[in-house]
């Protein structure tokens, strides 16, 4: 069996890299800023040991195309639930909106709105109609009635446009914590979370992959509510306390004035411009419904009833954690900015702001170690670490499916393939994709990693999500409408990004001035896309577009009852 | 699923109902969701004095309370459309493919 020899191979890769990487520790670390972190490279270790051996465990059931995306349908409602919160509370939320809160107060709660209220639309709108009408992603959905070759093909290429934005920000993220946290080579540390995630993949597909996400939101959810209940302990569990403490300290490390350092109560300049602040509202909140990685996750449950109760369960831990990051964020203020063992005093002298030790997007690590000292702060380096894994490997796992199951099997080899060239396939599509990642990781070292997200929601928003759900409501989208939409959408998202500002002049130089004056483009492009399927829809006479129309009651009924749906397979 | 039993489903009184009881609360909750959301960013937008001004004559600003609890209120609101989907929309989706079943077998296989 080569995938048994090759799968070896990788664990025996990969258990060399982490003792490679226990000893590499003290010379690196002498090079970074940071002190090897031995705590945290210790629970780390302890954490792929066991990711690793589920795993194999793993790698045992999964002998199918259906086993490989979804688990074989297996996955308990609460269980997927908690899989989507860990795969959608990434590493740049629970670092990045902390930071926020730490440097901004209230826009960091802002951008934790943003990325909640998307999760009832999916509830509403999207997930049981999905489970009941799909098989494995959101292409089967959008096919479902209309033609499969170029609806498929779009579908999946925008499905991995979105993963990949996503993926190189995750991957860029993770390489810059890792240098940090265990003061590692950044191109070693991409190395390692691409290989890691490929032996999560390859191996044991969906259902390694839901658990590894269930142990990280887990651990994830422990470590912040740990931090906030200190936090709070602090202040005697009183808001009005935290807020009046935080704004005297802020006003004091910052030195300004308190009116002044009154102003993080409020929105500062994430929302200086009106239109991008709704833009990057209406991206946020249309961008979930339309990830790949997380309708996926619909997939591996046995019915629409159990995709419901994933959504309410997610929503529930995203919603709390939200909370406890804003918190945390807070305590940092409290803790971390007027503690000096936490502060960069050189890079202060040059740039005369507050700077923390490794950037500013470390202030919830710092609190951890101000709040629970060496050991803790191991944890929640680990704790980041294991977030970006599972964030990766549920997006690779996304991809692999646009690769294998929509553009090979059904477009290419126009549905004549056996499971196992399938099966076969997914796996290689997993391999390139992780050495694409390995790779786009280490070219875009220095990209913003925010961004880079902010990128992916875009054009999930613009280009899948109209396409999605005017697929599964409306009765007169065509082939025609859905190909035309879909595409206005995103290559008006790619094209306005590529003209504002944080690319134009931040990132390419061309001029000071950018073309395009907003940076959100999903105020323009999601409109424009719903009315581009509409119209080329209704101008659409072709016996196709008549045959389309008439095929909705069909899949009106099963999106709606789920008869005829894909069930679970038994084990 | 044919043709035939497509249209038997379509025309059943207890589908007919179920659907349009689902698509009234999906609709609704959704454009109170949008709402309040939308609502709050153009606050934000344009009348950041409202957010900035004290929420009980402290420190603590309207903006505060109102974007914690437009979190609280994404999860209540799941909470009522499962609430509602699982305890009234189920049963009716149920007794409507009951109907149909029978139908089906009382006219015979062809």
């Amino acid at each position: 069996m080569k995938w048994n020899s090759l799968k070896a191979q990788a664990l025996a890769a990969s258990t060399l890299l982490m003792s490679g990487m226990a000893m590499a520790g003290p010379d690196l670390g002498a090079a970074e800023q940071q002190a090897t972190n031995w705590h945290a490279i210790i629970m780390f270790v302890i954490f792929v040991a066991f990711t690793l051996v589920i795993t194999k465990w793993a790698a045992k059931q999964t002998t199918s195309t259906t086993d490989f995306y979804t688990a074989g349908g297996g996955i308990s409602g609460f269980q997927n639930g908690l899989a989507i919160a860990g795969d959608y509370m990434s590493a740049a939320s629970f670092l990045g909106i902390s930071a926020l809160v730490f440097s901004s107060g209230f826009d960091g709660l802002l951008y934790s709105l943003g990325f909640m209220v998307g999760w009832p639309i999916v509830l509403f709108l999207v997930a049981e109609r999905l489970r009941n009408l799909g098989k494995f992603n959101l292409s089967d959905v959008v096919s479902f009635r209309l033609e499969e070759k170029p609806v498929r093909t779009l579908a999946a290429i925008s499905s991995l446009v979105v993963v990949a934005f996503y993926l190189i920000a995750q991957m860029v993220g993770a390489g810059q914590l890792i240098k940090l946290l265990f003061g590692l080579n950044y191109n070693i540390a991409v190395v390692i979370v691409g290989l890691l995630m490929m032996a999560y993949v390859i191996f044991g597909g969906m259902l390694a992959t839901t658990w590894v996400q269930i142990i990280k939101a887990v651990m994830l959810l422990s470590g912040a509510t740990f931090m906030a209940f200190m936090v709070m302990k602090g202040v005697g569990f009183s808001f009005t306390e935290m807020f009046e403490q935080s704004i005297q300290i802020f006003s004091k490390v910052h030195d300004v004035s308190l009116a002044e350092a009154g102003n993080i109560m409020g929105p500062g300049k994430l929302a200086a411009n009106p239109i991008d602040a709704i833009s990057l509202g209406l991206a946020l909140m249309f961008g979930t419904a339309g990830l790949p990685h997380i309708l996926m996750r619909f997939f591996t449950v046995k019915d629409a009833k159990e995709a419901r109760k994933s959504v309410v369960v997610a929503t529930g831990f995203i919603g709390y954690f939200y909370l406890l990051t804003f918190i945390i964020g807070f305590g940092a203020i409290m803790y971390v900015s007027n503690n000096p063992q936490f502060l960069d005093v050189a890079k202060m002298a040059v740039t005369g702001k507050l700077e923390l030790v490794g950037g500013n997007n470390m202030a919830a690590v710092h609190l951890s170690d101000a709040l629970g000292g060496d050991l803790f702060m191991g944890f929640i380096s680990a704790v980041a670490f294991a977030t970006i894994l599972a964030v990766v490997a549920g997006l690779t796992l996304s991809g692999a499916s646009a690769i294998s199951h929509d553009l090979y099997a059904n477009v290419f080899k126009k549905g004549r393939t056996t499971p196992e060239s399938e099966l076969r396939m997914s796996k290689i599509a997993t391999l390139g994709l992780a050495i694409f990642a390995m790779i786009l990781g280490i070219l875009f070292e220095k990209q913003n990693v925010a961004f880079m997200v902010g990128l992916a929601f875009s054009v999930a928003a613009c280009a899948n999500f109209p396409v999605l759900v005017l697929s599964m409501f409306w009765k007169g989208l065509t082939t025609r409408g859905a190909v035309i939409g879909g595409v206005v959408g995103l290559a008006l998202a790619v094209l306005l990004i590529v003209l504002s500002k944080a690319v134009w002049v931040d990132t390419l130089g061309i001029s000071d001035t950018p073309i395009n004056p907003f940076n959100g483009p999903a105020i323009f492009a999601m409109p424009l896309s719903f009315f581009c399927c509409w119209l080329f829809s209704v101008t659409d006479n072709s016996a196709r577009a008549q045959a389309e129309r008439k095929a909705f009651d069909a899949q009106y009924v099963r999106s709606m009852t789920g008869i005829g749906a894909s069930g679970a397979s038994d084990h | 699923m044919d043709e035939r039993q497509v249209e038997q489903i379509l025309q059943n009184p207890k589908f007919k109902q179920m659907v349009s009881k689902k698509s009234t609360l999906s609709w609704t909750l959704t454009a109170i969701m949008l709402f309040v959301y939308v609502g709050f960013m153009l606050l934000v937008g344009y009348n950041k004095e409202f957010l900035m001004s004290s929420f009980s004559g402290g420190v603590t600003t309207w903006g505060m309370p109102l974007g914690l609890s437009i979190i609280v209120l994404s999860f209540l609101l799941c909470g009522v459309y499962s609430y509602i989907a699982n305890n009234k929309l189920d049963p009716l989706t149920q007794e409507a493919m009951r109907e149909v079943e029978a139908i089906a077998k009382a006219k015979g296989p062809h």
